[in-house]
């Protein structure tokens, strides 16, 4: 199942200077695609998800259009060659 | 983005570690402390509420706490002033996933013991001590303190709920002092394993019962080394002194204008000396009568003296928070605080007089000062009369203004 990753570039230094990501492989959800990413760049994963395994309060997620948190979270469904969109909110200050 | 610049420090030099809203800078002066350079902004957008300099087994390291909204919290550290940053590429401060809580910030970071070289602890947000006892590389909560059974009943602060004071009992290696925002002081005899609240006299203005066993928001404790069994407290209304580890608080508000306060610091080398910056009330928050004036007890509190030399005395309505006045282990000290209007104060003869460091900062939220080439900066000592001759001698050395390097990231697990 070909899909990518397209991940904010201040995390770039962590996965080889890309911001484009091949995680193809068993990923039928948004979980198991970060899982599949997770293994290509192992320091991404703290940076996106917390401790208990959440998507952080300020990163969000999409998938093609749809924002996983109007759909149904990390268990969102990932068609075929979708493509992945982690950005930071626009929060802070 | 700015230009990011490094100090370079020698043994004999002294530095400033200025954590503030917008990321960590990096002060350096030689032994009279009079001129200073500025390294950083290092972390530059993040929040860094904690940092320290470990200069034990030889290292110079300094460590940092790099909040982000967006990205979590994780420890930095650089053992060349910030030319190369080690950010581990998977974050050591975690809480386990049976205690279903979510780090928010580290408050402290603080060195064990002189001799436990290679051990340190955090404060967290939420509330957990965490140590480690490999220098930093790796950590894991106290238990004691994670299970502790006040936990469901501490509740949060202007700034948070947190640990956010550790001071580690020289003399009793067991023994250990932790302080909640909101939960009050504790205190283990027994190397974390149990934890008792130590709050017997402290006032919790804001609770129908002001004198609760916890409860209370207990801004900043302070111990000497020396002088282990005494502790000055300064809390969210009220400054106390206890004479017998904590087991009971005396009120030693005597003469100064505002009880209020975040910040306290014990000189290095005077057990009976502690400076702190009181607060007009906690609703306005600021300097009271617009001055800005650090308090300085020379008997233990029985009374507090203002000292305003070169501190502004109209128009000073400023903000010093708990983390933000320190000493340096020199003598005379080098007393240092920051304010939130992003100037760094220091005083290089215990601090009778002052002068500006650096203005221009965001918000200062933590200061943190050592002599370089020192032991151990958790265990103060006067200089010898040959290291002071030497560092007469470096007055007189002219030093190149700091170099202009791109800062390099290193993403790595040290």
């Amino acid at each position: 199942m070909a899909v990518t990753v397209r991940i904010p570039t201040y995390l770039a230094s962590l996965a080889d200077g890309q911001n484009l990501l091949d995680v193809s492989g068993p990923s039928a959800t948004v979980s198991e695609a970060l899982d599949s990413l997770w293994k290509r760049h192992p320091g991404l994963r703290d940076r996106i998800l917390d401790e208990q395994g959440e998507v952080r309060q300020h990163i969000n997620i999409f998938v093609g259009d749809e924002a996983i948190r109007f759909a149904d979270g990390l268990a969102t469904k990932v068609p075929e060659r979708a493509e992945i969109l982690i950005v930071p909110a626009v929060s802070g200050g | 983005m700015p230009q990011v610049r490094h100090v370079s420090a020698r043994n004999g030099d002294v530095i400033v570690l200025v954590g503030t809203m917008k990321g960590a800078f990096i002060l350096r002066s030689n032994g009279a402390r009079k001129k200073w350079e500025a390294g950083g902004p290092y972390s530059i957008g993040s929040p860094v509420y904690a940092m320290a300099f470990d200069q034990r087994k030889g290292r110079r390291r300094v460590w940092w706490a790099q909040q982000s909204f967006r990205w979590g919290t994780v420890l930095c550290s650089t053992d060349d002033y910030g030319k190369t940053i080690t950010e581990p590429e998977a974050y050591s401060v975690k809480f386990p996933t049976e205690s279903k809580l979510v780090l928010k910030n580290i408050w402290q970071i603080c060195l064990g013991r002189p001799d436990e070289p290679d051990k340190l602890y955090c404060g967290t947000e939420p509330p957990a001590l965490f140590e480690s006892n490999d220098a930093g590389t790796t950590w894991s909560p106290v238990q004691g303190m994670l299970d502790h059974p006040h936990r469901p009943r501490w509740v949060p602060g202007g700034g948070g709920m947190c640990l956010h004071t550790i001071v580690p009992d020289h003399k009793n290696p067991r023994r250990m002092f932790i302080a909640i925002s909101t939960g009050g002081a504790y205190r283990t005899d027994d190397g974390g394993e149990t934890w008792q609240a130590c709050n017997k006299g402290v006032r919790a203005e804001f609770l129908p019962e002001k004198y609760p066993e916890f409860g209370q928001c207990v801004h900043k404790i302070v111990q000497h080394p020396a002088k282990p069994e005494r502790l000055f407290l300064q809390n969210h209304w009220g400054l106390y002194r206890s004479d017998d580890a904590g087991n009971s608080w005396t009120d030693i508000a005597n003469g100064v204008p505002s009880d209020f306060g975040f910040c306290m610091a014990i000189h290095p080398h005077n057990p009976e000396m502690v400076y702190i910056v009181p607060i007009e009330s906690d609703q306005y928050r600021c300097t009271p009568e617009s001055k800005l004036r650090v308090y300085r007890t020379s008997n233990a509190g029985a009374k507090w003296e203002p000292m305003t030399h070169g501190l502004p005395q109209k128009n000073a309505m400023e903000t010093i928070l708990r983390d933000a006045l320190t000493t340096d282990t020199c003598d005379p000290a080098g007393i240092y605080f920051g304010t939130r209007s992003g100037k760094v104060y220091g005083s290089s003869d215990d601090g009778k007089s002052w002068q500006v460091l650096i203005e221009g900062l965001p918000p200062v939220v933590c200061v943190r000062a050592a002599l370089v080439g020192e032991g151990a900066t958790h265990s103060p000592r006067r200089r010898t009369s040959a290291e002071k001759k030497r560092t007469t001698a470096k007055k007189t050395h002219k030093r190149t203004p700091a170099k202009r390097v791109s800062n390099r990231v290193k993403r790595a697990v040290r």
